[in-house]
């Protein structure tokens, strides 16, 4: 059958991986041992690279919530949000997060893959505008697809390239509905997320935010980047993950809209699917309120993030452009980032590749995140492990931007 | 062929040439991808640069269906026209 021809040359690459030895996107952790360590390999490894942000994957009290509500309420809800998936289990975790948002509703998502299809989706329909940041996730762009309105993607972090685009649109019929995010994956950068709110405010429009990886991590709360930037009056939607900061799985909305509840009978990426399970959302409402009664975390997230961008900075890595949990080092070509990472694995640290289209300007990324879990050692092991493994590499210091275009 | 498309294919080729690492002989028939090598996203980025000196925005779903330099000119020059 020739269903597969299309991806003969990148079948190529993949078994060229697979062959090595060496294939980042296909590493089983055999056993997990903790937030910061696994077994890989037979071996002991670091992990660098789990978006673990606040380290709550073991916390006792996360799974204490997980197990006693599996208990009760059993493996799975078997259905639906709209048929027979809505437990009260599912409203609570609702109405905690509008609290801890302050807003008026919240809704729950089975992934924050499918928060973002079933927002946009639903927000943008058929007439409507969508103006996207060009950086935006690949939730965002797939949802951008769902909703059949014009999508524009204007340039990254450009409140510029989008009052442009607000003015070209004016008199337009149709909703303009504006999407960022508050950190970017794949280099850690923050969006001018002031800016972006008082372009908003001159031409109109509905603005949501992305929080995936800024809850618990931005805000004087931990709300994420609208708190921080003093513009969550002007954040419409604010969409946000619990696969990251509070080390479960699943999606959420929250606004202030009034009607907002329609979307419950019109977003099918909400309708379509099964609810997550009680254990889940058990311990999701478990870890917000870890992230919200203990803000040391958070601090303890920052500090590592701070240490290991000046560290791998000071080897003379090119890294995103300001400190956050995840710390990308621009490599000068795909390559060079595969044996960079097989040497490091090689070496007992685990760390991510992120490649195009995935990111951006045609980069090759090596991508470490780091956890409130881990120890100021850790951290310091890690950048001793990227200066041995870079300089048998001769990867220190190496002019990668001008060798990536 | 209009005054209007010319000057946008002129715009066009223009940016292309600035933009790819080397040069390679640009027509109407030129396939984007294929003979080009840009990725999605590149050629994404690229259309970018043309709605800036253009003063339109393009959306995707009409990049999508570009296949030739020529279907290009023919997308601006319709959206320019529009505007
Ligand atoms: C910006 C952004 N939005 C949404 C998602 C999707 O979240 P999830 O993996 O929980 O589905 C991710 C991460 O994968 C992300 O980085």
């Amino acid at each position: 059958m020739a269903v597969l021809d299309k991806y003969a040359a990148l079948a190529q690459q993949y078994a060229g991986l697979e062959a090595a030895g060496a294939n980042p996107f296909n590493v089983p952790f055999e056993r997990v041992l903790s937030p910061t360590a696994a077994i890989i390999g037979g071996r002991e490894t670091l992990l660098l690279g789990t978006n673990n942000y606040l380290g709550l994957t073991y916390d006792p009290a996360v799974i204490a919530a997980a197990n006693a509500a599996t208990q009760a309420a059993g493996t799975g809800t078997t259905g639906s949000r709209i048929a027979n998936g809505s437990y009260g289990s599912h409203q609570q975790l609702e109405a905690a997060l509008a609290d801890f948002y302050g807003r008026k509703q919240g809704m729950v998502f089975s992934t924050g893959y499918q928060a973002n299809l079933g927002i946009i989706s639903a927000l943008a329909g058929k007439g409507d505008h969508l103006l996207l940041d060009a950086d935006s996730h690949a939730s965002i762009y797939d949802g951008s697809r769902l909703g059949y309105a014009q999508v524009t993607r204007f340039r990254h972090n450009s409140p510029d390239d989008l009052a442009n685009r607000l003015r070209r649109l004016a008199g337009e019929p149709g909703e303009k509905v504006i999407i960022v995010e508050g950190i970017y994956s794949m280099l850690g950068d923050t969006a001018p997320l002031a800016e972006f709110a008082a372009v908003k405010r001159e031409y109109g429009g509905c603005l949501v935010v992305d929080e995936a990886h800024s809850l618990g991590v931005l805000g004087a709360t931990g709300r994420g980047l609208a708190e921080q930037a003093g513009v969550e009056a002007d954040v419409d939607f604010i969409v946000g993950t619990f696969s990251k900061s509070l080390g479960g799985v699943g999606g959420f909305a929250v606004t202030d809209m009034p009607g907002a509840e329609i979307l419950r009978v019109v977003s099918r990426p909400y309708m379509f699917t099964a609810s997550l399970p009680p254990g889940v959302i058990a311990a999701t409402e478990a870890a917000l309120h870890q992230l919200r009664a203990r803000p040391e975390l958070r601090q303890r997230l920052n500090e590592n993030a701070l240490r290991l961008y000046r560290g791998l900075a000071g080897l003379g890595f090119e890294l995103g452009p300001e400190p956050s949990p995840v710390v990308s080092a621009i490599m000068p070509s795909p390559e060079a980032a595969f044996g960079f990472w097989a040497a490091l694995l090689k070496a007992g640290l685990y760390t991510n590749v992120s490649l195009p289209p995935a990111t951006p300007k045609g980069l090759a990324l090596l991508r470490s995140s780091v956890s409130a879990a881990h120890s100021p050692e850790q951290i310091d092991q890690a950048i001793g492990l990227f200066a041995q493994v870079g300089e048998r590499l001769g990867l220190l210091g190496a002019p990668a931007f001008a060798a990536a275009k | 062929m209009s005054d209007q498309a010319n000057e946008i294919r002129e715009i066009i080729f223009d940016t292309l040439r600035a933009a790819l690492p080397q040069d390679r002989p640009l027509s109407d028939n030129t396939h984007i991808i294929e003979d080009l090598g840009l990725d999605s996203v590149a050629v994404m980025d690229f259309v970018m640069e043309i709605e800036d000196k253009l003063d339109i925005s393009v959306p995707l779903d009409k990049i999508a269906e570009v296949e030739t330099l020529g279907d290009l000119i023919a997308t601006v020059q319709r959206l320019k026209q529009a505007a």
